[in-house]
């Protein structure tokens, strides 16, 4: 066996060269393809007691082959991993720790398994290093969770290894780069095997190990939304958002998070924005997964250019006929790629609106509950504001001003601000108030071992709150005491919003800081579903001109 | 966008398809013609027992028409809501309109009120059958996210006419009924698509069990009301027993219960697999003429 | 009585409208309610709820206050059946209603 100089500045690489020597031991293995069988065998051979592995849970994609052969490998031999992961989607992503193979891990998202995770976590089954936002986590691939083997999933392979990720790119190319230059060894499994592939999306040279799963790689239908199920009040909310938030400031570009008070939104553009005339002075350029919502605003005109952090299932027609609008190959097929998306929602836009579980009266607000424990994903990172940003834009300027406007000292220093909007109503499913005085996410943190209450998206970053009463804008507010009274006074009728001090939320919306609907001009007996440019998903199919095919679970005609 | 039919509440689809203005309501909400029963089960009641009645007049003719809240419990039929429509049907036998025109969208009898609601329905269907034997038309709109089921849906085919949309469904066992029952391998009920193209008003167009298939517009629906008014099946003897020998050719075709897709090419329809995706019109062209005398009720 | 409660108001004060004819909108369905208004002998404004959601009694009080302020209505008799709407479902109804019937304020 040729050496390796055994130096003390190349031992990273050289057991690389050992494990490639051990897999290729394995009976089922021929230079980079493995058979399926010979998974379980290959991990065995790749896979070191206590190593870094990042197993592809995206939140779209999943490499749930791989994720099934992981549990399948024998506890003597791989143990104490540290799972580094963007989303725990499956059940064998939490299998992995209850039957001892993983110990550690780190991780994003974990809302399919928030139950389990906290069951685990519980019992003692596993220990969480950090929960983060995905480009935070991304970004620790690159300095201290930079993953040993990779476990990813792609769409197809041709014999040099090189993979297609189509579509559904999402987070491979950040897993990949971190891993393959640093020593690390890339297994992917793939849909099919091909002589060509339609793009080359991971280049070879970068992958050790492809194997064909029997069945395609799971995907997870994340974004569509039933129009049939929007309300009457998500129809007001989101005429608010328009006329006094994206018309007031402009927006040009932006992120929706994905709820049905966003869709409604997406669905008002195209008839009540018409209707203000705002066609081509916002919504131009959006951060957003393909949401099949925002077709019809899309086939009227309004949206210039669309980036997506991974795709969504039934919109691959519609995209390939979309190209001017979506990121796509010369193949035709869409490229998302959710680092980039992450970083271009943070940077590049002017405006980030989501929905929440929970609001405190500073504005923290938070998914978590107890019980569960559900993790961020890309919400932290998109609902905060820029600090590092120094272009301008009217709608940045604007809100900058709001904030900084006779401010002394370092605070009025001028600077733009991200406009962040949470947009919820004032109570939720079986009269849960979403506006509590005390964050349940404060006792979370106690019950497991938290370092910081699991906050989302922090009272400071947040511009304005959005509900059926109205907008407050935190922008205005001078001080904590403003602030809360701000909130107070668009909390409804929960017991938040009838602590409020009534004249000094009189005063607030004397000066502009809370609008009322009628204070926009909005009649809420306006806000029918009438309004919504599609009320179905055959509306949506139709405005799209055949070219959507909703999943089966969507399709009811 | 057209207004969606389906989505108006009963009161507003009566509105769309009558003549402007010409609906009276009889037993209105204020009169509190209310269930006995829902509240010892801690269920709100509604004004009207989920069904406006009245007159009206449908392009100019008398016509005595009802409309079911499809949102009130599924549109389920209990005892004050069988009894305003056994009341209506009884007193178009006396008053003798054009026509009695039922807006329908219903689960069926609402087993809340158990017997009294069992009852109700076939109360129903007797004086259903009583007013289409005397020779007034009897016209079934079936509309609705909800569809027309169980025991309405019987009654549905006791009319002489059935109108519906293409998204509008008919049958007797619901979906879900027929999953818990039979597994899913027998009817996965989740599978939407397969839900309506098994039950969905394509199907029963195609079929020959509805007299006409519309968009889901109230426009649509208005005129094909009023094509309806003309239509009477009487039932004699020998229309029932043609109806049933084509009948008996239609559970032949379909032999080992094919998909609809099967079903649909065996019956002689071209490009069975393009139905689902299609509107309402292209989807009336294709209905092949052996099936013709089925929908004319064995004529 | 299992399951359901019974709320009733009244408030004071007001003006009173035309006669008109009752008037319901909404209906009876999970996260919704229906509201018939119609009109009452006598001053004021009474309001009568059945509601399958139990124990919200001081919200329905704070939300009715309010609908009392904003339409300032007498001679109006409310009655509702309820099955767990919110605060913005239940104020959007009695403005609905209250249009219905010609009684919102120019």
């Amino acid at each position: 066996m040729s050496t390796v100089a055994d130096s003390p500045w190349t031992r990273q690489r050289s057991n690389r060269s050992a494990r490639l020597a051990r897999a290729a031991l394995v009976n089922g293995v021929r230079a980079k393809t493995v058979s399926a069988d010979a998974v379980v065998a290959l991990l065995e051979a790749l896979i070191e007691p206590g190593d870094r592995v990042c197993l592809e849970g995206d939140n779209q994609k999943q490499a749930d082959f791989l994720a099934r052969a992981l549990t399948q490998v024998s506890r003597e031999r791989v143990h104490d991993l540290h799972m580094v992961q963007s989303v725990l989607s499956l059940p064998e992503h939490l299998d992995v720790f209850e039957l001892g193979i993983a110990s550690k891990l780190d991780f994003s998202f974990s809302g399919p398994q928030a139950l389990r995770l906290a069951q685990l976590l519980g019992e003692g089954k596993l220990q969480i290093g950090a929960i983060h936002t995905y480009l935070e986590l991304f970004g620790r691939y690159f300095i201290d969770l930079t993953p040993k083997v990779s476990l990813i999933a792609a769409q197809a392979a041709d014999a040099q290894g090189n993979l297609y990720t189509g579509p559904n790119t999402e987070d491979t190319p950040a897993i990949v780069e971190a891993t393959a230059f640093k020593s690390g060894i890339v297994i992917a499994q793939v849909d099919t095997i091909v002589d060509k592939l339609p793009r080359v999306d991971i280049p070879g040279d970068w992958v050790d190990f492809v194997v064909r799963a029997p069945e395609p790689a799971f995907i997870e239908p994340l974004f569509t939304r039933d129009p049939a199920q929007i309300s009457e009040i998500q129809v007001l909310m989101a005429m608010m958002a328009i006329k006094g938030i994206y018309a007031e400031y402009g927006v040009q570009s932006l992120n929706h998070g994905i709820g049905f008070d966003t869709a409604a939104i997406e669905l008002l553009l195209p008839t009540y924005g018409e209707r203000l005339g705002l066609k081509g002075k916002i919504c131009r350029h959006w951060a957003l997964n393909p949401h099949p919502a925002l077709i019809p605003a899309i086939e009227a005109g309004w949206v210039e250019s669309i980036h997506s952090f991974g795709s969504e299932l039934g919109m691959e027609d519609y995209i390939r006929a979309r190209p001017d609008v979506f990121f796509t190959g010369p193949d035709g097929s869409l490229r998302s790629n959710r680092a980039f998306c992450q970083a271009a929602g943070h940077y590049a836009c002017d405006l980030f609106i989501g929905s929440t579980l929970q609001m405190d009266t500073l504005g923290n607000s938070s998914t978590a509950t107890l019980g569960r424990i559900a993790g961020f994903g890309g919400a932290p990172n998109m609902g905060a504001d820029a600090r590092g940003r120094r272009h301008a834009s009217d709608a940045w300027l604007k809100a900058g001003r709001e904030a900084r406007d006779g401010l002394p000292g370092v605070r009025g220093t001028p600077r733009g601000q991200k406009l962040v909007v949470q947009i919820v109503e004032t109570f939720r499913e079986h009269m849960q108030p979403a506006f509590v005085e005390t964050l349940d996410a404060w006792k979370l943190a106690e019950q497991a071992r938290m370092p910081l209450p699991p906050i989302m998206i922090y009272g400071d970053d947040v511009t304005h709150v959005l509900t059926e009463e109205g907008i407050a804008n935190l922008l205005l507010c001078r001080d904590d005491v403003e602030r809360e009274q701000a909130i107070r006074g668009v909390a409804g009728f929960t017991p938040v919003g009838q602590a409020r001090d009534r004249a000094m939320v009189d005063k607030l919306r004397a000066r502009g800081v809370i609008r009322r609907p009628v204070d926009l001009g909005i009649d809420p007996r306006d806000a029918t579903r009438n309004l919504l440019a599609a009320r179905s998903m055959r509306d949506l199919v139709r405005a799209s001109g055949g070219l959507y095919q909703p999943p089966r679970r969507f399709r009811n005609w | 966008m057209n207004a969606s039919f389906a989505e108006m509440s009963a009161r507003e689809r009566l509105a769309a398809v009558v003549d402007a203005g010409t609906f009276h309501e009889w037993l209105p909400p204020s009169e509190r013609v209310m269930s006995p029963h829902l509240a010892q089960l801690g269920v709100p009641a509604a004004f009207d027992d989920g069904v406006a009645i009245g007159r009206a007049t449908l392009s100019g003719r008398i016509v005595f028409v009802a409309a079911q809240e499809g949102e009130f419990m599924g549109g389920g039929v209990g005892e004050v809501h069988g009894a305003k429509l056994v009341g209506l049907l009884r007193r178009a036998l006396r008053d003798r309109p054009d026509a009695v025109v039922l807006l329908a969208e219903s689960g069926g009898v609402r087993l809340h009120e158990a017997n009294a609601g069992l009852i109700a329905v076939s109360e129903v269907m007797r004086a259903l059958l009583d007013v289409r034997a005397a020779g007034i038309a009897t016209v079934m709109l079936v509309v609705g996210a909800n569809g027309c089921f169980g025991g309405m849906g019987i009654v549905a085919r006791c009319a002489d006419s059935v109108v519906m949309s293409d998204i509008a469904r008919h049958a007797m066992s619901g979906p879900e009924v027929i999953e818990s029952a039979n597994g899913a391998g027998e009817f996965d009920s989740r599978d939407r698509a397969l839900v309506w193209r098994t039950t969905g008003g394509k199907h029963r167009w195609l079929s020959g069990d509805c007299d006409a298939l519309v968009d889901d517009d109230p426009a649509a629906f208005r005129t094909a009301a009023i094509a309806a008014l003309s239509v009477h099946r009487p039932m004699t003897l020998a229309a029932l027993q043609r109806e049933s020998t084509l009948l008996q050719w239609r559970t032949d075709l379909a032999g080992d219960g094919a998909d609809a897709f099967e079903f649909w090419t065996r019956l002689g329809v071209a490009d069975a697999r393009a139905v689902p995706d299609l509107d309402a019109d292209a989807v009336r062209a294709l209905r092949p003429a052996a099936v013709a005398p089925l929908a004319n009720g064995g004529t | 009585m299992a399951g359901m409660e019974t709320l009733h108001f009244a408030f004071d004060g007001g003006r009173v409208l035309a006669p008109f004819a009752p008037a319901l909108v909404g209906v009876v369905a999970s996260g919704n309610l229906e509201v018939l208004v119609e009109p009452a002998v006598g001053s004021g404004c009474r309001v009568d709820i059945d509601t399958s959601a139990r124990g919200f009694g001081p919200i329905w009080e704070a939300v009715l206050r309010d609908f009392h302020q904003r339409h300032g209505l007498a001679g109006l008799s409310v009655s509702i059946h309820d099955m767990g709407a919110t605060p913005a479902v239940v104020s959007l109804r009695l403005d609905q209603a209250i249009a219905a019937i010609g009684g919102a304020q120019p």
